[in-house]
């Protein structure tokens, strides 16, 4: 034992150990490997780039040139110019009640995002804030919080839509966004919270939670830091679908008359109305196609921006997603 | 040497991954005779499962596949059977036993079910008879009460009775050869001594070839007739298991055995230590692979693959400078 | 040995000796096992350390070995207080602090309270077994060694930084690597930024759980070599946890031997490895593979009967009395056989104890 080798001395570092290894890679921020990892996944960049456009329009709806949405149209000889298919002048076409369908759209996009969005936010917050004390501290704290998830889960959705929507009409004093979204989000929480839970229920026993316990991190520390990092995939895909579904139950609500009332647009709502309207014989197919393409674009580009997070948030996650 | 059981030549397995072709064997060659105990030891890497899941033909395409290379067993090439015959031969002439036996039965049928269905599928005999076999081989591998335990689903048995029950299944066939990769492995050391003092015992008995795998050159010292040293998918040394250990050849065997710590030996100075770890098989060094870690490592290294030769008789190793080279110096003087 | 000055929530009945850093004493973890939907009510416990005492003098390393289940890991974490001991005392002898008035002489970790525990941390560090599962994926090297300081409020940003690159360099790893995650870097690597971290406070007492079973062959090597100089180094006492009791021969100063939440034996190693009294010893060390064919082929193994019992529900009487190849009934199994000093610090609970040459 004459030869001390090399990798084995504590006063000195050998490369070698790495280059056996054909590690190269340079020393990079966290952002940057966030960075690359997303642009590589193609279908989120899309998705990102879609849903930038949605959003901006749906922002800046006030300052680009559309119609009013809730105003009745009329020609030079003041008829009320209803079911116009989509033209040079109006794009959209306009409804049956001579609104413009594309300010409807746009506008209608940010009733719609305003719902999926909070409705996203608060399940969030909610279902991982109940999961993860349930989760980390177990016991009876445990057991209280997992009955009253059981008890949410097992309500059904319409029968209490329907009960709840008058009186959080009342509350919000119109702001139908905001209360479909208060609705939506109260319900829809439990099952990120088990899942949640679930994943704080096994990240606890892991090593490197033991590690920073025996370091003398804090609880919040260790939940903040340690365990909720670890359980982001999982939020985040349930977030993310979360506002998929909330956009369609907006729809399927306004569709009863339980959601947002016109005139207020909303695309569910307007897909919904439009459908009745096609149904009924008018064959005006783009009351239901735009608003519709609008939706399904908006939630198929959430998925997928959902999922290009998820692998760019994972630093083990190395390999590129085709 | 009595007749020659299994003969491997110039195999290659690869895998293709995201990154890169993986050269997880790369121009293997090996005999395993009748009744022999052929020890394949290596660290993790280094191509000894995947030597074994070869010959077994358990490399799937697209993952994995069997570039070149010639698989006889009995005078039959398996690479040139049809799937069905290659299913005849597996579990029948060459049975296996893994690492982790809860992998290997299904979690929802009973031991007896699944010993019944190994047997009848092999032997043509019908479900009483089979039944009574497995009784039987359930008895050889000393499981207490064995009608009763034929009843017991696999979650119900400790790791060491499971490890019994794939021995009993592996072994009710009565094959040629049985491969057990790393077997102990996953088990405490007392369990790991019944384990393997009834393989030794039940395959001495039936004069059954083992080909066991391991990374514990401790587990092949007691088990095994000749051994077979593997690093990064090639060969380093194989011989009798006396020329391994004592007049070791090639510096990376003698590396692990003066890395090693013993049961009987104080060691009181640093442990000899590798350097370094094994270099990555996709596009892996020219010259030797073990060179980067090698106290002894030259220019040649670099250039040419050691091929193994044939130093003394049965004693291979692939290294340009063997038997010059003055291992003591790595492995620790020998224990008196 | 009298002059201890004990702090408060010690007792002033323990006489620990200076030397002695560490002494566990009646040491019981039970884990309830529970039933129902509302109201939980315990059913069974497993009963996974019962009733064990040992001592850890400072500087030395104590080997605590056995099988799954033995207790030996959980015993490891009742030590940190990383489980909540059922019963029992862990003294400790802290490092006198010279600038504070309260500074810890002895304190009993089991019943310290909060602020004492956070101040302990700082002394008392672990290194985990499984390097895949003991750092966390999400987190630089950086701050992954850099986390017991942030803690512990000790340093700003550059200090830390500093230290962290003094950390690696000390483990043998390169410096710049910073900023990398653990995934980029192989077994034996992610061990020593496991023992980068835990050296991060310059703790005197160290648990290693396990800490190269993990790892192939080779790289055991290197991580036990680090730990010796590691501990020549900066004067570290050792609870080195493991199942290889070759290991543990080569690693340990004192060993003790576990089985289903007893310690069967404990003494200084040559005792124990040139003189063992306790059957369990001879049956696991004699299962010992020894890597030399010469030394096999003349080896008489002791094969156990059987698997080991459940520890929901422990054999009565000695807990090896099911599968003791010496046992003799009635005794064995209506008798707790006490640890007794059979000789000199050579600590043995049988009660048919017998020196029996294995190696």
């Amino acid at each position: 034992m004459t030869d001390r080798p090399r990798g084995d001395d504590p006063n000195s570092y050998s490369a070698l150990d790495i280059e056996a290894e054909g590690l190269t890679v340079e020393p990079i921020t966290q952002w940057q490997l966030f960075k690359s990892r997303f642009v590589r996944h193609r279908l989120a960049m899309l998705a990102a780039v879609v849903l930038g456009v949605i959003l901006l329009l749906a922002v800046f709806a006030d300052v680009l040139p559309l119609q009013n949405p809730t105003q009745q149209l009329e020609d030079e000889g003041g008829r009320i110019v209803n079911l116009l298919s989509p033209r040079g002048d109006y794009w959209f076409g306009t409804d049956e009640l001579g609104q413009d369908v594309l300010a409807r759209v746009i506008y209608g996009g940010r009733t719609s995002l305003t719902v999926a969005v909070l409705t996203g936010l608060m399940v969030a917050t909610f279902g991982t804030l109940v999961g993860s004390i349930a989760g980390y501290y177990g016991g009876w704290i445990d057991t209280l919080l997992m009955r009253f998830t059981d008890l949410i889960l097992s309500l059904p959705l319409l029968p209490v839509a329907i009960v709840a929507a008058a009186w959080l009409r009342e509350t919000f004093q119109g702001r139908e966004a905001l209360s479909l979204a208060v609705l939506l989000g109260t319900l829809l929480w439990g099952t990120l919270a088990r899942i949640v839970r679930a994943e704080f229920l096994s990240l606890r026993e892991k090593e490197f939670v033991e590690a920073a316990r025996a370091a003398g991190a804090r609880d919040r520390r260790i939940i903040f830091r340690h365990i909720l990092p670890n359980a982001l995939s999982p939020i985040i895909v349930n977030a993310t679908l979360v506002i998929g579904t909330a956009i369609i139950l907006e729809a399927a609500l306004s569709f009863l008359g339980f959601g947002v009332r016109p005139p207020e647009p909303a695309w569910g709502q307007m897909a919904a109305n439009g459908g009745r309207l096609a149904v009924g014989g008018s064959g005006a197919w783009w009351l239901v196609l735009f608003p519709s393409v609008a939706l399904i674009v908006t939630v198929l580009s959430v998925n997928f921006l959902g999922d290009g997070l998820r692998d760019a948030l994972d630093p083990t996650q190395t390999i590129e997603r085709k | 040497m009595s007749e020659p059981l299994l003969q491997v030549s110039n195999l290659r397995t690869f895998f293709s991954t995201e990154e890169g072709i993986v050269r997880a064997v790369d121009g293997l060659s090996f005999t395993i005779h009748k009744g022999e105990k052929f020890g394949v030891v290596g660290e993790s890497g280094s191509g000894k499962s995947v030597t074994a899941l070869s010959v077994m033909r358990l490399i799937e395409p697209p993952a994995g596949e069997i570039v070149t290379g010639e698989i006889t067993f009995k005078g039959e090439d398996l690479l040139g059977l049809k799937d069905e015959e290659m299913r005849k031969v597996r579990g029948g002439q060459i049975a296996m036993i893994f690492q982790d036996p809860m992998t290997a039965l299904n979690p929802v049928y009973t031991i007896g079910n699944q010993l019944i269905e190994t047997i009848m599928l092999h032997q043509s005999v019908g479900k009483s008879a089979a039944a009574e076999i497995a009784i039987q081989a359930l008895d050889d591998v000393h499981i207490p009460n064995p009608k009763v335990r034929m009843e017991d689903y696999p979650h119900q048995l400790s790791g060491g009775m499971r490890q019994r029950v794939m021995i009993a299944m592996g072994l009710s066939c009565d094959p040629d050869l049985l491969i057990a990769d790393e077997p102990t492995t996953a088990l405490d050391v007392t369990t790991q001594a019944q384990i393997l003092d009834l393989m030794l015992v039940l395959t001495e008995e039936r004069n059954t070839a083992v080909m066991l795998i391991t990374h514990d050159l401790g587990v092949v010292a007691g088990f095994c007739d000749n051994i077979q040293v593997m690093y990064a998918g090639r060969l380093a040394e194989r011989g009798t298991t006396d020329f391994i250990f004592d007049d070791t050849l090639h510096p990376y065997t003698a590396g692990l055995l003066g890395s090693m710590t013993r049961l009987d030996e104080v060691r009181e100075e640093r442990l000899y230590s590798i350097r370094g770890a094994p270099p990555s098989l996709i596009d892996p060094p020219n010259g030797c692979r073990f060179r980067s870690r090698c106290d002894f490592a030259k220019e040649i290294c670099t250039r040419d693959t050691p091929l193994p030769r044939e130093i003394s008789e049965d004693h291979w190793v692939a290294c340009h400078f063997a038997p010059d080279l003055d291992l003591i110096r790595v492995k620790g003087e020998p224990v008196g | 040995m009298t002059q201890d000055t004990t702090t408060r929530g010690t007792d002033p009945a323990v006489q620990m000796p200076p030397e002695r850093l560490l002494q566990v004493e009646n040491l019981v973890k039970n884990f309830p096992i529970t039933k129902g939907i509302f109201f939980r009510k315990q059913i069974a416990a497993v009963q996974a350390v019962s009733d064990i005492s040992f001592h850890i003098d400072r500087g030395e390393t104590l080997g605590i070995v056995g099988e799954s289940g033995c207790g030996k890991s959980t015993t490891a974490r009742c030590v940190l207080r990383l489980l909540e001991p059922t019963s029992g005392n862990v003294w400790y002898r802290g490092e006198p602090d010279g600038d504070s008035s309260d500074a810890i002489e002895v304190i009993d970790i089991a019943a310290a309270n909060k602020d004492q525990m956070r101040r302990l941390r700082r002394e008392i560090q672990i290194v985990f077994q499984d390097p895949y599962a003991s750092l966390n994926p999400r987190m630089t090297v950086a701050s992954i060694i850099a986390e017991p300081l942030l803690v512990h409020g000790i340093g700003s940003t550059s200090d830390r930084m500093e230290r962290v690159k003094e950390l690696l360099k000390v483990v043998g790893l390169n410096p710049e690597h910073t900023n990398r995650y653990p995934h980029e870097f192989s077994g034996g690597q992610r061990q020593r930024i496991g023992v980068a971290r835990a050296l991060a406070l310059n703790p005197s007492f160290m648990v290693l759980d396990e800490p190269v079973s993990a790892l192939d062959v080779s790289i055991q090597a290197q991580v036990l070599n680090l730990m010796g100089d590691l501990q020549e180094e900066f004067g570290l006492t050792y609870l080195f946890i493991a199942h290889d009791l070759s290991v543990v021969r080569h690693v340990c100063d004192r060993v003790g031997v576990m089985y289903l939440g007893m310690m069967a034996e404990v003494t200084d190693r040559d005792t124990l490895y040139e003189r063992p009294m306790h059957p369990y010893t001879h049956a696991l060390m004699s299962a010992v593979p020894i890597p030399d064919p010469t030394v096999e082929r003349e080896r008489r193994r002791i094969i156990l009967e059987g698997d080991i019992p459940s520890p929901i529900n422990p054999p009565t009487g000695c807990r090896f009395n099911t599968r003791c190849p010496r046992a003799e009934f009635p005794r064995c199994s209506d008798d707790v056989p006490e640890m007794r000093e059979i000789e000199p610090d050579h600590w043995v609970a049988c009660h048919f104890p017998e020196v029996q040459k294995v190696v």
